[in-house]
């Protein structure tokens, strides 16, 4: 329970017109115009938008085995200063997040950090490798209560695993999510297979490696009536599969990235390896069309795969480098980039995209809830009038692997409460 | 001229001519009984070798030397690279013996280009060759070699010449190199290769492209023979080596096809009987070994160039001090 009861003065709800906000217990008490000061402490959002606390989905903690990278403190640090109240551990770990022990472990560290709630997702398979099933049951009746299922950063590619792994999690309300990855086809891949690719003599990484698994991975998902959720979706061929797939009716979401959003495979004719990611950044044509998927639903959410990598592992030459970039705390900018100044959403549709949506597939409790009388103070206050170059000197996470150092992006939390207490107030951690 | 050698992309007509036009100079001091000039005196100039290449090496090391620069070889094998020193550190500690110029080998495309944008290190970075990128200087020694016999002259170029480069190029750095080079030399290039070894998007290369070999070579005054590792075929990229030959090697029958003045070329090392039938590397339409030759006056030419060289590389008094009569 909260110490500390707040009243937040002016906050513009979802964008709408300004009004007070009253967190009495953790909880909202009271939503109105003016409202009567009862002791709370008082907090100015005059022009700060008010959205509930942002869920990410697919996050690297990298806890345990690559603290050196990030811990379970310092990225739920980065995730209450990028505005999220909750994020999902991935399960590529050391040791891999494939038993019951691991998951409770990571959950457990989440729970001390305190600074957002941490909901660990399990392996698919017994370390990754893609041949046996992890015990997906015992994950799921732990106490971190798994529901989401992956194994990310590699590809759940054999056919037969992968329909009895999506087939399997519906006993207990599971989802499957793919990292979508033909392993044949992207051999030592270094980048989108492109011009780009074509010109500067790096292995590419072809667009129908990615579509090919989702075209799979949604027939299966309806050959069985399971439910699908693709990872970090980047080609516009993809979003035409997803399209097709909810056109059927069948039970399949999907993510992007902020970078995928954003950014283009131009970018590595620096070799700079901060921007080698998996998957790629692809092009422009992709970018628009996953901006228009985003906004139009077929692509459900947005997602980090916040991916810390240490200087030395990105210091270096391309082929070498680490793929991933941080996420977290630039997520919320990146999109208001993208998609709100672009006008191709509110921000309504922001918070539905990257917290009631989010918290929905995962199933994960107390999030992604309305900003409403009775809800859980899971609250951001942003300030999307904000423009600033990133400082990454300034993150709370313990990489620095971010392609945006010196861009220039809109917009800045300024607060990030969980359950009514502050994690991060005047946009520093509390 | 820019600080560095990255890539023949970066290299205007008027830097590429220069550059050939001072290679002659240093043809002509390659030619006398005392090959040295004064030039880069007291500069230091590292060769950064994290790929075998003998050949390379040497050719840049006998450059420098008679160049009279002081020369140090960092190869990877027997170094601390080898032991997973960072190319960062290694870079740190050229950058600490005071290295003017670095010539860096490495089978990662782009650690050239990296090494040129850091502050890890401030002198001039020449590509020896970077992973399926590129490959300048092999370029530059190719369009030399091809001025030579096709347009020669001080100021000229390969304007209507036409090259045909017949290969892997989809894994060829020397392509790369090339395509952008003859392309702003004002020569026509078709790439002739099975599909599978075209690179993704050569569509929007400067280039012409095919995969009929003898088609592209009756009017061609030069062909390039790119070396084929048999490897390729165990991924799929054609079925045997007897199908390779048969469909891109150039044989005699070939060789009867292109007019009589065009050039056999390749950049070394070959695969005689794959894409090159021996008799007709050793035969008098070859510039092979001249390749070889021109190819430590153009590195000659780009070190003096890099590294400040304002001056004329050759005037009365330096070839006269050149003689190393010691001073
Ligand atoms: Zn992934
Ligand atoms: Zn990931």
């Amino acid at each position: 329970m909260s110490t500390t009861n707040y009243l937040i003065r002016n906050a513009r709800i979802l964008g709408g017109e300004p009004q007070d906000i009253r967190v009495t217990d953790g909880v909202i008490a009271e939503i109105g115009a003016e409202l009567a000061a009862d002791g709370e402490q008082e907090i100015a959002a005059d022009g700060l938008i008010a959205l509930p606390g942002l869920v990410d989905l697919h996050t690297h903690l990298r806890e345990p085995g690559r603290e050196d990278a990030e811990t379970v403190l310092s990225g739920t640090k980065a995730a209450a200063k990028g505005g999220f109240t909750a994020v999902h551990a991935m399960a590529n770990t050391f040791p891999v997040a494939d038993t019951a022990g691991v998951v409770e472990q990571v959950w457990r560290l989440g729970r001390e950090s305190g600074y957002c709630d941490v909901q660990p997702i399990g392996a698919v398979t017994v370390g990754l490798e893609g041949k046996q099933l992890a015990e997906l049951g015992a994950m799921a009746d732990s106490a971190a209560q798994v529901r989401v299922f992956s194994d990310d950063g590699k590809c759940v590619d054999d056919a037969v695993i992968m329909r009895r792994a999506l087939e399997y999690v519906k006993a207990f309300g599971g989802v499957v999510a793919q990292h979508a990855q033909e392993p044949r086809l992207t051999e030592g891949a270094q980048m989108n297979e492109g011009v780009v690719s074509g010109e500067l003599g790096l292995a590419g990484w072809p667009a129908v490696a990615e579509e090919s698994i989702i075209a799979r991975d949604v027939l299966l998902a309806a050959h069985v009536g399971s439910r699908l959720h693709v990872c970090h979706l980047s080609t516009a061929g993809s979003v035409e599969i997803v399209r097709w797939a909810k056109s059927k009716g069948w039970d399949v979401t999907a993510e992007v990235t902020p970078h995928h959003l954003l950014l283009t495979d131009e970018l590595v004719r620096s070799y700079d390896a901060v921007y080698k990611v998996n998957p790629p950044l692809r092009t422009e044509a992709d970018v628009l069309a996953l901006r228009e998927a985003l906004a139009d639903g077929t692509i459900d959410i947005v997602a980090t795969d916040h991916a810390p990598h240490p200087a030395e592992d990105k210091q270096c030459e391309w082929s070498a480098a680490a793929m991933g970039m941080v996420g977290l705390e630039t997520a919320l900018s990146v999109v208001q980039s993208a998609m709100v100044d672009t006008g191709l959403m509110d921000w309504a549709e922001v918070a539905e995209r990257m917290s009631a949506k989010p918290a929905a597939i995962s199933g994960i409790p107390g999030h992604g809830r309305p900003v409403s009388v009775g809800e859980p103070a899971n609250l951001v206050l942003f300030d999307a009038q904000y423009r600033g170059a990133v400082n990454p000197d300034a993150f709370a996470t313990r990489s620095r692997n971010t392609p945006y150092r010196g861009m220039d992006l809109p917009g800045r939390v300024v607060a990030t409460f969980l359950r009514g207490d502050a994690k991060v107030l005047d946009g520093e951690l509390v | 001229m820019k600080r560095h050698l990255i890539s023949t992309a970066d290299l205007t007509r008027e830097d590429a001519l220069l550059i050939l036009d001072t290679t002659e100079q240093m043809a002509q001091v390659s030619a006398r009984s005392v090959k040295k000039l004064p030039t880069l005196r007291g500069r230091t100039v590292v060769n950064l070798f994290f790929e075998d290449s003998t050949r390379t090496r040497t050719s840049f090391e006998v450059a420098e030397k008679r160049l009279s620069a002081d020369v140090i070889n960092f190869s990877a094998k027997g170094s601390s690279v080898s032991k997973g020193e960072s190319l960062k550190d290694t870079a740190l500690t050229l950058q600490a013996m005071g290295a003017d110029a670095v010539v860096i080998r490495h089978s990662a495309s782009g650690a050239p280009k990296l090494l040129a944008d850091s502050d890890w290190l401030h002198g001039s970075v020449v590509n020896a060759g970077d992973g399926t990128h590129e490959h300048p200087t092999q370029a530059l020694l190719d369009a030399f070699t091809m001025r030579r016999h096709l347009n020669p002259g001080v100021g000229h170029d390969l304007a209507g010449r036409r090259v045909t480069i017949v290969g892997d190029v989809l894994h060829s750095r020397v392509a790369r190199s090339n395509v952008h080079l003859l392309h702003t030399l004002g020569a026509e290039v078709t790439l002739v290769a099975p599909p599978t070894l075209m690179p993704f998007g050569v569509e929007t290369w400067p280039c012409q492209t095919s995969y009929d070999l003898d088609a592209a070579l009756t009017k061609a005054d030069a062909v390039m023979m790119l070396r084929v590792q048999r490897e390729r075929m165990n991924a799929a990229f054609f079925p045997t080596q007897r199908e390779y030959t048969r469909r891109y090697g150039l044989d005699a029958r070939r060789l009867a096809l292109m007019p009589e003045h065009a050039l056999v070329m390749h950049p070394g090392p070959m695969v005689r009987g794959m894409e090159i039938e021996s008799t007709i590397a050793d035969s008098d339409r070859a510039v092979i070994v001249e390749q070889v030759a021109n190819g430590v006056s153009v590195r000659m030419a780009v070190l003096y160039l890099l590294l400040g060289g304002s001056e004329p590389a050759i005037t009365t008094s330096s070839a006269n001090t050149s003689e190393e009569t010691g001073k």
